[in-house]
């Protein structure tokens, strides 16, 4: 994760003042996390979903010999059994396989798209923070006003009109998505910049770039991991609304989203196409919120009352 | 304080003009027409429909004309319902959201500042931990999966309220539950840890020297702590309200102002889109101004200048 040198920098910045000396501010962190049950068991959670569902569909055609878009109208809509451990759908196709795909969909797109708004709010707030000035007054105008609009009603605009694509939906999710970040990035680097470190640096002429990006950026890491955890859930989340009112992924491919709305259609009859996907969906989110809980109080020890 | 909320009443003018701009552009110039979708309409029928709502003028003209009808408070009519001016659209559903909204709100308030008062009192008891991860669940449970169940056990199992439709206060419940929780859970979190915060303050201990009875010390002096996150959250807690009131209006069949604005963007109705984006963007300004003003009025430390 760092060099030896990023890390001596660590121990320089205030988040790391609590340190005893000789572990690095990650190697601590770590040690917290693995001691968080609930947190272990929510990675071993998540790491299960994604292999499941980058190897699942693959083995469940090998054994079973369909895929997502297999059907079989004769034999309908059927509750689990062991050829369709998730049962089946309104057109005979497997649940369980469109379930496993979704969740590649969402796990993706999720990640994509938080990654994405990591790098812009990072970047922004790092260069707007250190630029100072008429330059961050302006930059942090222009993230006020974008905080306060309905953004979901922008990538609705966006999706509808772009035509819908997967690209497109992590694209724009990420493209909005990076206020917090830069706000938290700000907040970081408006406490590190006048740091000794970075006098240092400016004394033996780093460019503002260098600075940016090789001291700044690496000491505010730990609030953007943080901020991280919390943007990826919001995505899967947003993902699967959009996919919900049919703007996602389309059709015969599934998504959770669409197999939510589907179930919701039918959960009377079928109660099982409403039960498996949105019980994986909320299965995912529930994982990776306590484990973002986990990694926050782990990087953030002062959080830990 | 009049001149602060003065001021700030003043700077929502530019950032509506901005608004305005950025949702004409995005709308217009998107590929597509409110006409492409019809049946087959032969080029005459077309040049004269694009005629009738100006389409066939330049589009700076087209703006400077829309920028002066919605000056005088008139949103245009609707291309996908011609029978019908956006404003009487929006008259018609946008109470109903509000109310879905303003229902969800309070609910989120009620439950989130409770439970988030227990986990701060009782910190570290099993009311605590309970407390927190039914938090942490309700953050992880989507409304899409939420509603849905919400309608199979209470309405369609228990008879105990209609499962869809929009009339009296019985239709409202389920639908403000299921739009609310998330951010009840949410709440919940943020009062928790703003008490915390404040709970080794001198204040809080000079309150308990003094003799306060503990009672008063939570609810005037730690309960204030507790609540300037949750104050500060309430912005873009409500800006989601909106967007996530388009599905809950969806899958409680609500006839609020949500699905329009799908189908609308869908239609390219462009002045429905605009008109929607227009009334939930105002509202949300001064939604925040007004959260802006009570976090004041909470926190004397705070100076409005």
């Amino acid at each position: 994760m760092t060099t030896r040198d990023e890390s001596r920098q660590a121990v320089a910045s205030p988040a790391a003042t609590e340190l005893v000396v000789g572990s690095s501010l990650w190697q601590d962190a770590w040690k917290r996390l693995r001691k968080n049950h609930v947190a272990v068991a929510s990675g071993w959670v998540l790491v299960f979903l994604a292999a499941a569902c980058i190897i699942g569909p693959s083995m469940v055609a090998a054994t079973w010999g369909y895929d997502y878009e297999t059907q079989d109208l004769a034999y309908g809509p059927r509750p689990p059994s062991w050829e369709h451990p998730f049962g089946t759908d309104f057109f005979g196709r497997d649940l369980l396989t469109r379930v496993l795909y979704g969740c590649r969909v969402s796990l993706s797109v999720g990640f994509l798209a938080a990654i994405l708004a990591a790098t812009i709010g990072t970047v922004y707030g790092a260069v707007s923070s250190y630029a100072g000035g008429m330059i961050d007054s302006v930059m942090m105008r222009v993230v006020d006003i974008l905080y306060a609009l309905p953004y979901m009603f922008l990538v609705i605009i966006l999706v509808t009109i772009a035509g819908k694509s997967l690209l497109l939906v992590f694209t724009a999710l990420g493209a909005v998505g990076w206020l917090l970040t830069a706000r938290v990035v700000r907040g970081q680097v408006m406490s590190l910049k006048s740091q000794d470190f970075i006098l240092a640096a400016q004394s033996l002429g780093t460019r503002p770039g260098g600075i940016v990006f090789r001291h700044l950026i690496p000491n505010a890491l730990g609030p953007v991991i943080v901020t991280f955890t919390l943007t990826v859930p919001a995505m899967i989340l947003q993902e699967a609304f959009l996919s919900f009112l049919g703007l996602g992924v389309q059709a015969p491919r599934p998504s959770l989203g669409a197999l939510i709305n589907d179930g919701a259609h039918q959960m009377l009859v079928f109660w099982w196409t409403l039960l498996f996907p949105g019980g994986v969906m909320a299965l995912m989110l529930m994982a990776l919120n306590f484990l973002g809980d986990g990694v926050r109080d782990a990087l953030d020890p002062r959080m830990n009352h | 304080m009049r001149g602060y909320i003065l001021r700030r009443l003043l700077e929502l003018v530019p950032t509506m003009m901005v608004i305005v701009v950025a949702s004409f552009a995005l709308v217009r110039l998107a590929p597509g027409s409110p006409f492409a979708s019809e049946k087959q309409i032969s080029p005459q029928v077309r040049a004269a429909l694009e005629a009738k709502y100006g389409f066939d003028k330049p589009l700076a003209e087209q703006f400077v004309r829309y920028l002066g009808r919605i000056m005088q408070g008139d949103l245009g009519p609707s291309t996908k319902y011609p029978q019908r001016s956006v404003n009487e659209i929006i008259a018609d559903g946008f109470p109903v959201t509000l109310t879905l909204g303003a229902v969800a709100l309070v609910w989120a308030l009620l439950i989130g500042i409770t439970a988030g008062i227990i986990g701060a009192v009782r910190q570290n008891t099993v009311w605590d931990h309970a407390a927190m991860a039914a938090a942490l669940i309700g953050i992880s449970i989507p409304s899409f999966v939420l509603g849905p169940v919400l309608v199979l056990v209470v309405s369609l199992r228990w008879h105990l309220l209609p499962p869809a439709g929009w009339g009296d206060w019985r239709h409202v419940i389920l639908p403000g539950l299921t739009l609310g929780t998330i951010y009840a859970a949410s709440i919940a979190r943020l009062t928790r840890g703003g008490m915390l915060e404040v709970v080794r303050s001198d204040f809080i201990r000079t309150a308990r020297a003094k003799g306060l009875p503990e009672r008063l010390v939570i609810w005037r002096h730690m309960l204030k702590g507790g609540l300037l996150p949750v104050v500060s959250y309430l912005g873009p807690a409500i800006a989601s309200i909106l967007t996530g009131s388009i599905v809950v209006e969806k899958i409680f069949n609500i006839p609020g102002i949500g699905p329009y604005f799908v189908d609308a963007a869908f239609n390219r109705d462009y002045f429905l889109v605009m008109g929607i984006v227009l009334i939930d963007a105002a509202l949300l300004l001064v939604m925040n101004l007004v959260v802006d003003v009570v976090y004041t009025l909470l926190d004397p430390r705070i100076e409005y200048s």
